[in-house]
Protein backbone atom coordinates (compact mmCIF):
# COMPACT_ATOMS: atom_id res chain seq x y z
CA UNK A 1 0.00 0.00 0.00
CA UNK A 2 1.40 3.38 -0.98
CA UNK A 3 0.98 6.61 0.95
CA UNK A 4 -1.41 7.87 -1.73
CA UNK A 5 -3.71 4.92 -1.34
CA UNK A 6 -3.52 5.15 2.43
CA UNK A 7 -4.53 8.82 2.27
CA UNK A 8 -7.47 8.05 0.02
CA UNK A 9 -8.57 5.19 2.27
CA UNK A 10 -8.23 7.40 5.35
CA UNK A 11 -10.36 10.17 3.85
CA UNK A 12 -12.92 7.63 2.75
CA UNK A 13 -12.92 6.14 6.23
CA UNK A 14 -13.36 9.51 7.89
CA UNK A 15 -16.36 10.24 5.69
CA UNK A 16 -17.94 6.89 6.50
CA UNK A 17 -17.06 7.42 10.15
CA UNK A 18 -18.82 10.80 10.15
CA UNK A 19 -22.01 9.10 8.98
CA UNK A 20 -21.67 6.47 11.72
CA UNK A 21 -20.90 9.21 14.25
CA UNK A 22 -24.27 10.90 13.66
CA UNK A 23 -26.10 7.64 14.28
CA UNK A 24 -23.85 6.78 17.26
CA UNK A 25 -24.57 10.15 18.91
CA UNK A 26 -28.29 9.51 18.46
CA UNK A 27 -27.89 6.04 19.97
CA UNK A 28 -26.13 7.43 23.05
CA UNK A 29 -28.75 10.18 23.40
CA UNK A 30 -31.63 7.69 23.39
CA UNK A 31 -29.85 5.25 25.69
CA UNK A 32 -28.94 7.80 28.35
CA UNK A 33 -32.41 9.36 28.43
CA UNK A 34 -34.58 6.23 28.07
CA UNK A 35 -32.20 3.27 28.78
CA UNK A 36 -33.25 1.80 25.42
CA UNK A 37 -30.48 0.67 23.05
CA UNK A 38 -32.35 1.68 19.92
CA UNK A 39 -31.07 -0.81 17.33
CA UNK A 40 -33.55 0.39 14.63
CA UNK A 41 -31.71 3.72 14.22
CA UNK A 42 -29.93 2.30 11.19
CA UNK A 43 -33.34 1.49 9.71
CA UNK A 44 -34.42 5.07 10.32
CA UNK A 45 -31.36 6.23 8.34
CA UNK A 46 -32.08 3.77 5.51
CA UNK A 47 -35.75 4.77 5.42
CA UNK A 48 -34.71 8.41 5.08
CA UNK A 49 -32.63 7.54 2.03
CA UNK A 50 -35.54 5.56 0.55
CA UNK A 51 -37.92 8.43 1.31
CA UNK A 52 -35.63 10.94 -0.38
CA UNK A 53 -35.27 8.68 -3.42
CA UNK A 54 -39.05 8.42 -3.73
CA UNK A 55 -39.40 12.19 -3.43
CA UNK A 56 -36.71 12.62 -6.10
CA UNK A 57 -38.73 10.31 -8.38
CA UNK A 58 -41.82 12.47 -7.65
CA UNK A 59 -43.57 9.58 -5.94
CA UNK A 60 -45.34 9.61 -2.61
CA UNK A 61 -42.86 7.74 -0.37
CA UNK A 62 -43.86 4.61 1.58
CA UNK A 63 -42.97 6.51 4.73
CA UNK A 64 -46.32 8.28 4.45
CA UNK A 65 -48.18 5.00 4.91
CA UNK A 66 -45.86 3.93 7.72
CA UNK A 67 -46.32 7.20 9.62
CA UNK A 68 -50.11 7.11 9.22
CA UNK A 69 -50.34 3.50 10.46
CA UNK A 70 -48.03 4.15 13.44
CA UNK A 71 -49.84 7.38 14.32
CA UNK A 72 -53.20 5.60 14.40
CA UNK A 73 -51.79 2.82 16.59
CA UNK A 74 -50.03 5.19 19.00
CA UNK A 75 -53.09 7.41 19.26
CA UNK A 76 -55.40 4.45 19.94
CA UNK A 77 -53.07 3.14 22.66
CA UNK A 78 -52.77 6.53 24.31
CA UNK A 79 -56.52 7.13 24.27
CA UNK A 80 -57.23 3.67 25.74
CA UNK A 81 -54.59 4.22 28.45
CA UNK A 82 -56.08 7.63 29.32
CA UNK A 83 -59.63 6.24 29.36
CA UNK A 84 -58.57 3.47 31.73
CA UNK A 85 -56.94 5.98 34.05
CA UNK A 86 -60.12 8.07 33.93
CA UNK A 87 -58.25 11.05 32.46
CA UNK A 88 -60.65 11.85 29.62
CA UNK A 89 -59.74 15.53 29.83
CA UNK A 90 -56.30 14.75 28.40
CA UNK A 91 -57.68 12.92 25.34
CA UNK A 92 -57.85 15.91 22.91
CA UNK A 93 -54.22 16.76 23.65
CA UNK A 94 -53.19 13.13 23.05
CA UNK A 95 -55.12 12.96 19.78
CA UNK A 96 -53.43 16.15 18.66
CA UNK A 97 -49.91 15.01 19.62
CA UNK A 98 -50.09 11.41 18.42
CA UNK A 99 -52.44 11.65 15.45
CA UNK A 100 -52.93 15.20 14.18
CA UNK A 101 -49.29 16.29 14.35
CA UNK A 102 -47.94 13.35 12.29
CA UNK A 103 -50.86 13.77 9.84
CA UNK A 104 -50.09 17.48 9.51
CA UNK A 105 -46.49 16.54 8.61
CA UNK A 106 -47.78 14.07 6.02
CA UNK A 107 -50.13 16.76 4.69
CA UNK A 108 -47.31 19.27 4.36
CA UNK A 109 -45.22 16.76 2.39
CA UNK A 110 -48.15 15.85 0.15
CA UNK A 111 -48.97 19.50 -0.58
CA UNK A 112 -45.37 20.59 -1.14
CA UNK A 113 -44.71 17.71 -3.55
CA UNK A 114 -47.29 19.15 -5.97
CA UNK A 115 -44.98 22.12 -6.63
CA UNK A 116 -41.91 20.05 -7.68
CA UNK A 117 -39.74 21.44 -4.91
CA UNK A 118 -35.95 21.71 -5.38
CA UNK A 119 -33.46 19.32 -3.79
CA UNK A 120 -32.91 21.13 -0.45
CA UNK A 121 -36.67 21.28 0.17
CA UNK A 122 -36.99 17.58 -0.66
CA UNK A 123 -34.30 16.79 1.92
CA UNK A 124 -36.17 18.79 4.56
CA UNK A 125 -39.40 16.97 3.64
CA UNK A 126 -37.68 13.57 3.93
CA UNK A 127 -36.35 14.51 7.38
CA UNK A 128 -39.77 15.82 8.45
CA UNK A 129 -41.40 12.55 7.38
CA UNK A 130 -38.87 10.38 9.16
CA UNK A 131 -38.86 12.21 12.49
CA UNK A 132 -42.26 11.05 13.82
CA UNK A 133 -41.45 7.33 13.35
CA UNK A 134 -39.16 6.74 16.35
CA UNK A 135 -41.27 8.75 18.87
CA UNK A 136 -44.40 6.87 17.72
CA UNK A 137 -42.58 3.52 18.03
CA UNK A 138 -41.50 4.63 21.50
CA UNK A 139 -45.13 5.19 22.47
CA UNK A 140 -46.31 1.90 20.97
CA UNK A 141 -43.46 -0.39 21.98
CA UNK A 142 -41.33 1.00 24.79
CA UNK A 143 -43.66 3.17 26.91
CA UNK A 144 -45.63 0.16 28.23
CA UNK A 145 -42.37 -1.45 29.44
CA UNK A 146 -40.50 1.70 30.44
CA UNK A 147 -39.49 0.32 33.83
CA UNK A 148 -38.15 -2.98 32.50
CA UNK A 149 -34.49 -3.97 32.67
CA UNK A 150 -31.98 -2.75 30.08
CA UNK A 151 -31.65 -6.31 28.78
CA UNK A 152 -35.39 -6.71 28.18
CA UNK A 153 -35.52 -3.30 26.47
CA UNK A 154 -32.62 -4.38 24.24
CA UNK A 155 -34.32 -7.66 23.34
CA UNK A 156 -37.50 -5.81 22.39
CA UNK A 157 -35.40 -3.31 20.45
CA UNK A 158 -33.84 -6.09 18.35
CA UNK A 159 -37.27 -7.57 17.69
CA UNK A 160 -38.52 -4.12 16.71
CA UNK A 161 -35.67 -3.86 14.20
CA UNK A 162 -36.80 -7.05 12.45
CA UNK A 163 -40.39 -5.85 12.45
CA UNK A 164 -39.24 -2.58 10.88
CA UNK A 165 -37.27 -4.38 8.17
CA UNK A 166 -40.48 -6.24 7.30
CA UNK A 167 -42.45 -3.01 7.26
CA UNK A 168 -39.69 -1.50 5.11
CA UNK A 169 -40.16 -4.23 2.51
CA UNK A 170 -43.92 -3.70 2.65
CA UNK A 171 -43.84 0.08 2.29
CA UNK A 172 -40.73 0.65 0.12
CA UNK A 173 -40.45 -2.55 -1.93
CA UNK A 174 -37.32 -4.60 -2.60
CA UNK A 175 -35.57 -2.20 -5.03
CA UNK A 176 -32.35 -0.49 -3.99
CA UNK A 177 -31.98 3.24 -4.47
CA UNK A 178 -29.20 5.72 -4.90
CA UNK A 179 -30.09 9.42 -4.75
CA UNK A 180 -28.61 12.20 -6.87
CA UNK A 181 -25.24 13.48 -5.63
CA UNK A 182 -25.66 16.54 -3.45
CA UNK A 183 -22.68 18.21 -5.09
CA UNK A 184 -20.32 17.46 -7.95
CA UNK A 185 -17.54 19.70 -6.70
CA UNK A 186 -14.17 18.29 -5.73
CA UNK A 187 -11.10 19.75 -4.10
CA UNK A 188 -7.47 18.72 -3.77
CA UNK A 189 -5.78 18.73 -0.39
CA UNK A 190 -2.03 18.12 -0.51
CA UNK A 191 -2.33 16.27 -3.80
CA UNK A 192 -5.16 14.03 -2.62
CA UNK A 193 -8.49 14.20 -4.38
CA UNK A 194 -11.37 14.89 -1.97
CA UNK A 195 -14.89 14.79 -3.32
CA UNK A 196 -17.40 17.47 -2.49
CA UNK A 197 -19.62 14.76 -1.04
CA UNK A 198 -16.93 13.91 1.54
CA UNK A 199 -16.57 17.56 2.51
CA UNK A 200 -20.32 17.83 2.78
CA UNK A 201 -20.58 14.74 4.98
CA UNK A 202 -17.91 16.04 7.36
CA UNK A 203 -19.45 19.52 7.48
CA UNK A 204 -22.92 18.14 8.14
CA UNK A 205 -21.63 15.85 10.90
CA UNK A 206 -19.85 18.78 12.57
CA UNK A 207 -22.78 21.18 12.19
CA UNK A 208 -25.40 18.77 13.51
CA UNK A 209 -23.35 17.54 16.46
CA UNK A 210 -22.50 21.18 17.18
CA UNK A 211 -26.18 22.10 17.12
CA UNK A 212 -26.98 19.23 19.47
CA UNK A 213 -24.37 20.37 21.98
CA UNK A 214 -25.60 23.95 21.77
CA UNK A 215 -29.10 22.63 22.45
CA UNK A 216 -27.82 20.75 25.53
CA UNK A 217 -25.87 23.73 26.82
CA UNK A 218 -28.11 26.69 26.15
CA UNK A 219 -31.74 25.57 26.32
CA UNK A 220 -33.73 24.53 29.37
CA UNK A 221 -35.21 21.55 27.49
CA UNK A 222 -31.71 20.42 26.51
CA UNK A 223 -30.63 20.70 30.14
CA UNK A 224 -33.74 18.77 31.17
CA UNK A 225 -32.70 15.95 28.81
CA UNK A 226 -29.23 15.83 30.36
CA UNK A 227 -30.78 15.93 33.83
CA UNK A 228 -33.05 12.97 32.98
CA UNK A 229 -30.02 11.04 31.73
CA UNK A 230 -28.06 11.80 34.92
CA UNK A 231 -30.75 11.27 37.55
CA UNK A 232 -34.30 10.23 36.69
CA UNK A 233 -35.72 10.69 40.18
CA UNK A 234 -34.10 14.09 40.51
CA UNK A 235 -35.49 15.10 37.13
CA UNK A 236 -39.02 13.96 38.04
CA UNK A 237 -38.81 16.05 41.21
CA UNK A 238 -38.16 19.08 38.97
CA UNK A 239 -41.36 18.25 37.06
CA UNK A 240 -39.53 16.75 34.05
CA UNK A 241 -41.59 13.84 32.70
CA UNK A 242 -39.27 11.00 31.58
CA UNK A 243 -41.76 10.04 28.83
CA UNK A 244 -41.68 13.57 27.41
CA UNK A 245 -37.90 13.73 27.65
CA UNK A 246 -37.85 10.39 25.82
CA UNK A 247 -40.02 11.74 23.00
CA UNK A 248 -37.69 14.72 22.54
CA UNK A 249 -34.65 12.42 22.60
CA UNK A 250 -36.23 10.18 19.93
CA UNK A 251 -37.05 13.22 17.76
CA UNK A 252 -33.49 14.54 17.99
CA UNK A 253 -31.95 11.10 17.49
CA UNK A 254 -34.13 10.54 14.42
CA UNK A 255 -32.95 13.85 13.01
CA UNK A 256 -29.33 12.72 13.42
CA UNK A 257 -30.05 9.31 11.86
CA UNK A 258 -32.07 10.97 9.08
CA UNK A 259 -29.22 13.33 8.21
CA UNK A 260 -26.82 10.41 8.04
CA UNK A 261 -29.27 8.64 5.72
CA UNK A 262 -29.40 11.66 3.43
CA UNK A 263 -25.60 11.85 3.38
CA UNK A 264 -25.01 8.17 2.67
CA UNK A 265 -27.73 7.79 0.02
CA UNK A 266 -25.74 9.22 -2.93
CA UNK A 267 -22.66 7.12 -2.05
CA UNK A 268 -24.13 3.71 -1.29
CA UNK A 269 -27.08 1.87 -2.79
CA UNK A 270 -29.67 1.61 -0.01
CA UNK A 271 -32.20 -1.19 0.32
CA UNK A 272 -35.05 -1.54 2.80
CA UNK A 273 -32.76 -3.68 5.00
CA UNK A 274 -29.51 -1.71 4.63
CA UNK A 275 -29.98 -0.02 7.97
CA UNK A 276 -28.92 -2.93 10.13
CA UNK A 277 -25.19 -2.79 9.38
CA UNK A 278 -25.19 0.99 9.61
CA UNK A 279 -26.92 0.87 13.00
CA UNK A 280 -24.69 -1.92 14.25
CA UNK A 281 -21.49 -0.13 13.29
CA UNK A 282 -22.70 3.04 14.94
CA UNK A 283 -23.50 0.92 17.99
CA UNK A 284 -19.90 -0.33 18.06
CA UNK A 285 -18.80 3.32 18.03
CA UNK A 286 -21.20 4.14 20.84
CA UNK A 287 -19.84 1.24 22.91
CA UNK A 288 -16.32 2.69 22.60
CA UNK A 289 -17.74 5.72 24.40
CA UNK A 290 -19.27 3.45 27.03
CA UNK A 291 -22.79 4.31 25.77
CA UNK A 292 -22.51 7.46 27.85
CA UNK A 293 -20.01 9.83 26.26
CA UNK A 294 -20.84 11.75 23.07
CA UNK A 295 -17.22 12.56 22.13
CA UNK A 296 -16.31 8.95 22.91
CA UNK A 297 -19.08 7.67 20.66
CA UNK A 298 -18.09 10.02 17.83
CA UNK A 299 -14.44 9.01 18.17
CA UNK A 300 -15.39 5.35 18.18
CA UNK A 301 -17.54 5.82 15.09
CA UNK A 302 -14.67 7.49 13.21
CA UNK A 303 -12.43 4.62 14.27
CA UNK A 304 -14.92 2.10 12.90
CA UNK A 305 -15.17 4.03 9.62
CA UNK A 306 -11.39 4.17 9.13
CA UNK A 307 -10.85 0.51 10.04
CA UNK A 308 -13.66 -0.50 7.70
CA UNK A 309 -12.11 1.50 4.88
CA UNK A 310 -8.70 -0.14 5.25
CA UNK A 311 -10.25 -3.56 5.84
CA UNK A 312 -12.28 -3.36 2.63
CA UNK A 313 -9.08 -2.53 0.73
CA UNK A 314 -7.39 -5.66 2.08
CA UNK A 315 -10.35 -7.95 1.76
CA UNK A 316 -13.75 -6.56 0.91
CA UNK A 317 -15.56 -9.79 1.74
CA UNK A 318 -14.15 -9.84 5.25
CA UNK A 319 -14.52 -6.14 6.10
CA UNK A 320 -17.53 -6.58 8.36
CA UNK A 321 -15.91 -9.55 10.06
CA UNK A 322 -12.84 -7.45 10.79
CA UNK A 323 -14.89 -4.52 12.12
CA UNK A 324 -17.06 -6.63 14.41
CA UNK A 325 -14.13 -8.74 15.63
CA UNK A 326 -12.73 -5.52 17.01
CA UNK A 327 -15.75 -5.28 19.26
CA UNK A 328 -14.44 -8.15 21.39
CA UNK A 329 -11.24 -6.49 22.65
CA UNK A 330 -13.15 -3.20 23.07
CA UNK A 331 -15.79 -4.90 25.21
CA UNK A 332 -13.07 -6.61 27.27
CA UNK A 333 -11.31 -3.32 27.79
CA UNK A 334 -14.56 -1.54 28.75
CA UNK A 335 -15.58 -4.20 31.23
CA UNK A 336 -12.15 -4.08 32.86
CA UNK A 337 -11.92 -0.29 32.80
CA UNK A 338 -15.25 0.44 34.45
CA UNK A 339 -16.58 -0.97 37.66
CA UNK A 340 -20.16 0.16 37.06
CA UNK A 341 -22.94 -2.36 37.11
CA UNK A 342 -24.93 -2.43 33.90
CA UNK A 343 -28.26 -1.83 35.52
CA UNK A 344 -28.63 1.63 36.90
CA UNK A 345 -29.89 1.66 40.46
CA UNK A 346 -33.51 2.71 40.50
CA UNK A 347 -35.45 3.84 43.51
CA UNK B 1 -55.99 29.89 57.96
CA UNK B 2 -56.41 27.89 54.77
CA UNK B 3 -55.26 24.34 54.52
CA UNK B 4 -52.22 23.63 52.36
CA UNK B 5 -51.94 19.89 52.65
CA UNK B 6 -54.13 17.43 54.42
CA UNK B 7 -53.20 13.79 54.78
CA UNK B 8 -56.06 11.53 55.91
CA UNK B 9 -55.59 7.93 57.02
CA UNK B 10 -52.70 7.34 54.68
CA UNK B 11 -50.99 3.95 54.67
CA UNK B 12 -47.98 2.89 52.64
CA UNK B 13 -46.84 -0.70 52.24
CA UNK B 14 -43.73 -2.31 50.79
CA UNK B 15 -45.24 -5.59 49.66
CA UNK B 16 -46.94 -6.97 52.75
CA UNK B 17 -45.05 -4.80 55.22
CA UNK B 18 -46.88 -1.61 56.16
CA UNK B 19 -44.27 1.07 56.73
CA UNK B 20 -46.82 3.82 57.40
CA UNK B 21 -50.21 3.07 59.01
CA UNK B 22 -53.25 5.35 59.06
CA UNK B 23 -51.33 8.56 59.34
CA UNK B 24 -53.27 11.83 59.32
CA UNK B 25 -51.71 15.25 59.48
CA UNK B 26 -52.24 18.70 58.07
CA UNK B 27 -50.18 21.72 57.12
CA UNK B 28 -51.79 25.18 57.14
CA UNK B 29 -50.79 28.05 54.88
CA UNK B 30 -47.54 29.64 56.00
CA UNK B 31 -46.97 27.06 58.71
CA UNK B 32 -43.84 25.03 59.39
CA UNK B 33 -44.85 21.54 60.45
CA UNK B 34 -42.36 18.92 61.50
CA UNK B 35 -42.55 15.15 61.74
CA UNK B 36 -39.97 13.77 64.15
CA UNK B 37 -39.19 10.22 65.07
CA UNK B 38 -36.44 7.63 65.20
CA UNK B 39 -34.70 5.91 62.30
CA UNK B 40 -37.01 3.54 60.44
CA UNK B 41 -40.20 5.11 61.77
CA UNK B 42 -41.47 5.63 58.22
CA UNK B 43 -40.78 9.35 57.92
CA UNK B 44 -39.14 9.22 54.50
CA UNK B 45 -41.76 6.72 53.29
CA UNK B 46 -44.50 9.17 54.27
CA UNK B 47 -42.86 11.98 52.30
CA UNK B 48 -42.27 9.77 49.26
CA UNK B 49 -46.00 8.99 49.28
CA UNK B 50 -46.86 12.68 49.64
CA UNK B 51 -44.84 13.60 46.55
CA UNK B 52 -46.18 10.58 44.63
CA UNK B 53 -43.02 8.49 44.27
CA UNK B 54 -44.64 5.73 46.36
CA UNK B 55 -48.19 4.39 46.07
CA UNK B 56 -50.40 4.90 49.11
CA UNK B 57 -53.92 4.32 50.29
CA UNK B 58 -56.00 6.97 52.03
CA UNK B 59 -56.63 10.53 50.95
CA UNK B 60 -54.29 13.44 50.33
CA UNK B 61 -55.53 16.89 49.43
CA UNK B 62 -53.23 19.70 48.35
CA UNK B 63 -54.76 23.18 48.08
CA UNK B 64 -58.20 21.66 47.61
CA UNK B 65 -57.12 19.21 44.90
CA UNK B 66 -57.24 15.46 45.52
CA UNK B 67 -53.77 14.13 44.78
CA UNK B 68 -54.87 10.57 43.94
CA UNK B 69 -54.76 11.09 40.16
CA UNK B 70 -51.94 13.61 40.03
CA UNK B 71 -48.47 12.26 39.27
CA UNK B 72 -45.17 13.47 40.72
CA UNK B 73 -44.62 15.99 37.95
CA UNK B 74 -48.16 17.32 38.29
CA UNK B 75 -47.67 17.82 42.02
CA UNK B 76 -44.45 19.73 41.37
CA UNK B 77 -46.28 21.92 38.83
CA UNK B 78 -48.85 22.73 41.52
CA UNK B 79 -46.14 23.87 43.92
CA UNK B 80 -45.57 20.77 46.03
CA UNK B 81 -41.80 20.34 46.01
CA UNK B 82 -39.63 17.75 47.74
CA UNK B 83 -36.01 18.12 48.77
CA UNK B 84 -35.15 14.45 49.22
CA UNK B 85 -32.79 13.00 51.77
CA UNK B 86 -30.39 11.96 49.00
CA UNK B 87 -30.62 15.49 47.49
CA UNK B 88 -30.86 13.94 43.95
CA UNK B 89 -28.71 16.64 42.38
CA UNK B 90 -27.44 16.46 38.79
CA UNK B 91 -23.84 15.72 39.68
CA UNK B 92 -22.18 16.30 36.30
CA UNK B 93 -24.01 19.57 35.67
CA UNK B 94 -22.98 22.97 36.96
CA UNK B 95 -24.46 24.54 40.09
CA UNK B 96 -26.12 27.21 37.93
CA UNK B 97 -27.67 24.60 35.62
CA UNK B 98 -28.99 22.64 38.61
CA UNK B 99 -30.65 25.82 39.87
CA UNK B 100 -32.07 26.69 36.43
CA UNK B 101 -33.65 23.24 36.18
CA UNK B 102 -35.60 24.16 39.29
CA UNK B 103 -37.66 26.49 37.11
CA UNK B 104 -38.64 23.71 34.68
CA UNK B 105 -42.10 23.27 36.19
CA UNK B 106 -42.96 26.98 35.99
CA UNK B 107 -45.22 28.32 33.25
CA UNK B 108 -43.81 31.82 33.53
CA UNK B 109 -40.02 31.92 33.58
CA UNK B 110 -39.65 35.69 33.24
CA UNK B 111 -38.54 35.93 36.86
CA UNK B 112 -35.78 33.31 36.58
CA UNK B 113 -33.03 35.92 36.78
CA UNK B 114 -34.46 37.38 40.00
CA UNK B 115 -35.01 33.96 41.58
CA UNK B 116 -31.40 33.08 40.78
CA UNK B 117 -30.16 36.29 42.40
CA UNK B 118 -32.33 35.59 45.46
CA UNK B 119 -30.84 32.12 45.85
CA UNK B 120 -27.32 33.51 45.41
CA UNK B 121 -28.06 36.19 48.05
CA UNK B 122 -29.27 33.51 50.40
CA UNK B 123 -26.35 31.18 49.72
CA UNK B 124 -23.34 33.25 48.56
CA UNK B 125 -21.29 30.05 48.54
CA UNK B 126 -23.34 28.78 45.60
CA UNK B 127 -22.62 31.95 43.64
CA UNK B 128 -18.89 31.45 44.08
CA UNK B 129 -19.23 27.92 42.78
CA UNK B 130 -21.92 28.50 40.16
CA UNK B 131 -19.76 27.16 37.30
CA UNK B 132 -18.55 24.13 39.24
CA UNK B 133 -20.11 20.68 38.79
CA UNK B 134 -22.61 19.89 41.55
CA UNK B 135 -20.81 16.62 42.25
CA UNK B 136 -17.72 18.51 43.47
CA UNK B 137 -19.55 20.33 46.26
CA UNK B 138 -19.22 19.54 49.97
CA UNK B 139 -22.14 18.01 51.87
CA UNK B 140 -23.34 21.34 53.23
CA UNK B 141 -23.10 23.03 49.85
CA UNK B 142 -25.06 20.20 48.29
CA UNK B 143 -27.86 20.70 50.78
CA UNK B 144 -27.83 24.43 50.03
CA UNK B 145 -28.01 23.64 46.32
CA UNK B 146 -30.89 21.18 46.83
CA UNK B 147 -32.76 23.81 48.86
CA UNK B 148 -31.94 26.56 46.38
CA UNK B 149 -33.03 24.41 43.44
CA UNK B 150 -36.37 23.73 45.15
CA UNK B 151 -36.84 27.46 45.88
CA UNK B 152 -36.30 28.25 42.18
CA UNK B 153 -39.58 26.36 41.55
CA UNK B 154 -41.45 28.90 43.74
CA UNK B 155 -42.98 26.16 45.88
CA UNK B 156 -46.15 26.69 47.88
CA UNK B 157 -45.31 23.77 50.15
CA UNK B 158 -41.70 22.73 50.55
CA UNK B 159 -41.24 19.19 51.81
CA UNK B 160 -37.82 18.66 53.39
CA UNK B 161 -36.44 15.22 54.19
CA UNK B 162 -33.68 15.28 56.83
CA UNK B 163 -32.08 18.53 55.67
CA UNK B 164 -29.52 18.39 58.50
CA UNK B 165 -28.42 14.80 57.95
CA UNK B 166 -24.64 14.39 58.00
CA UNK B 167 -23.88 18.10 58.16
CA UNK B 168 -21.56 20.02 60.47
CA UNK B 169 -23.32 21.88 63.35
CA UNK B 170 -22.54 25.31 61.91
CA UNK B 171 -24.10 24.38 58.56
CA UNK B 172 -27.09 22.81 60.32
CA UNK B 173 -27.75 26.15 62.04
CA UNK B 174 -27.55 27.95 58.71
CA UNK B 175 -29.96 25.52 57.07
CA UNK B 176 -32.50 25.86 59.89
CA UNK B 177 -32.18 29.65 59.77
CA UNK B 178 -33.05 29.45 56.08
CA UNK B 179 -36.03 27.21 56.77
CA UNK B 180 -37.34 29.62 59.43
CA UNK B 181 -36.96 32.53 57.01
CA UNK B 182 -39.24 30.81 54.48
CA UNK B 183 -42.18 31.83 56.69
CA UNK B 184 -41.77 35.43 55.59
CA UNK B 185 -41.94 34.31 51.94
CA UNK B 186 -45.29 32.67 52.62
CA UNK B 187 -43.90 29.21 51.86
CA UNK B 188 -45.33 26.41 53.99
CA UNK B 189 -42.90 23.73 55.10
CA UNK B 190 -43.28 20.07 55.98
CA UNK B 191 -40.05 19.11 57.68
CA UNK B 192 -38.94 15.60 58.57
CA UNK B 193 -36.02 15.45 60.98
CA UNK B 194 -34.07 13.22 63.31
CA UNK B 195 -32.60 16.33 64.88
CA UNK B 196 -35.77 16.75 66.95
CA UNK B 197 -34.65 19.71 69.02
CA UNK B 198 -33.64 21.89 66.07
CA UNK B 199 -36.80 20.85 64.21
CA UNK B 200 -39.14 21.71 67.09
CA UNK B 201 -37.36 25.01 67.71
CA UNK B 202 -38.04 25.99 64.09
CA UNK B 203 -41.52 24.56 63.61
CA UNK B 204 -45.00 25.75 64.60
CA UNK B 205 -46.52 22.32 64.98
CA UNK B 206 -45.10 18.84 65.40
CA UNK B 207 -46.02 15.20 64.96
CA UNK B 208 -44.16 12.25 66.45
CA UNK B 209 -43.98 9.20 64.20
CA UNK B 210 -43.02 5.82 65.67
CA UNK B 211 -43.11 2.46 63.84
CA UNK B 212 -45.34 3.92 61.15
CA UNK B 213 -47.93 5.55 63.41
CA UNK B 214 -48.42 9.03 64.80
CA UNK B 215 -48.21 8.63 68.55
CA UNK B 216 -48.30 12.27 69.57
CA UNK B 217 -48.87 15.72 68.12
CA UNK B 218 -49.15 19.29 69.30
CA UNK B 219 -47.75 22.82 69.03
CA UNK B 220 -43.99 22.65 68.75
CA UNK B 221 -43.32 24.72 71.89
CA UNK B 222 -45.45 22.30 73.92
CA UNK B 223 -43.79 19.21 72.50
CA UNK B 224 -40.35 20.58 73.19
CA UNK B 225 -41.16 20.69 76.93
CA UNK B 226 -42.85 17.28 77.05
CA UNK B 227 -40.90 15.17 79.56
CA UNK B 228 -41.51 11.91 77.70
CA UNK B 229 -40.22 13.36 74.42
CA UNK B 230 -37.28 14.95 76.16
CA UNK B 231 -36.31 11.54 77.48
CA UNK B 232 -36.80 9.80 74.11
CA UNK B 233 -35.56 12.27 71.51
CA UNK B 234 -34.28 15.48 73.00
CA UNK B 235 -31.43 13.92 74.94
CA UNK B 236 -32.59 15.15 78.39
CA UNK B 237 -31.79 18.53 79.90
Amino acid sequence: MTADIAAILAIDGIATGAVYALVAIGTVLIFTVTRVIFIPFGDIAAFTALTLAALDAKQLPGTVGLVVVLACMACAMEVVALARAGELRAVPKAVFGYLMLPLIVVGIVWLTMRFNPPMPVRIVLALLLIMPIAPLLDRIVFRPIADASVLLLLTVSVALHFALVGLGLLFFGPEGVRTEPLTSMAIEIAGVHVSGQTVLILTAALVFSGLLFAFFDFTLIGKALRATALNRTGARLMGIRPARAGTIAYLLGSLMAGVSGVLIAPVNTIFYDSGFLLGLKAFVGAIVGGMASYPGAALGAFGVGIIESFASFQSSTLKDVIVFSLLIPILLWRSLASQHSEEEVEE
Amino acid sequence: MTQMLSVENVSVAYGKVEAVRNVSLSVEQGQIVTVIGPNGAGKTTLLMAAIGLLKSTGRMVFQGADLARIDVEGRVERGLCLVPEKRELFADMSVADNLLLGTYSLRDRSTTRKSLDDVFDRFPRLKERSKQAAGTLSGGERQMLALGRALMAKPKLLVLDEPSLGLAPLIVREIFRTIASLRSLGVSVLLVEQNARAALETADYGYVLETGEIIQSGPADTLIHDPKLIAAYLGGH
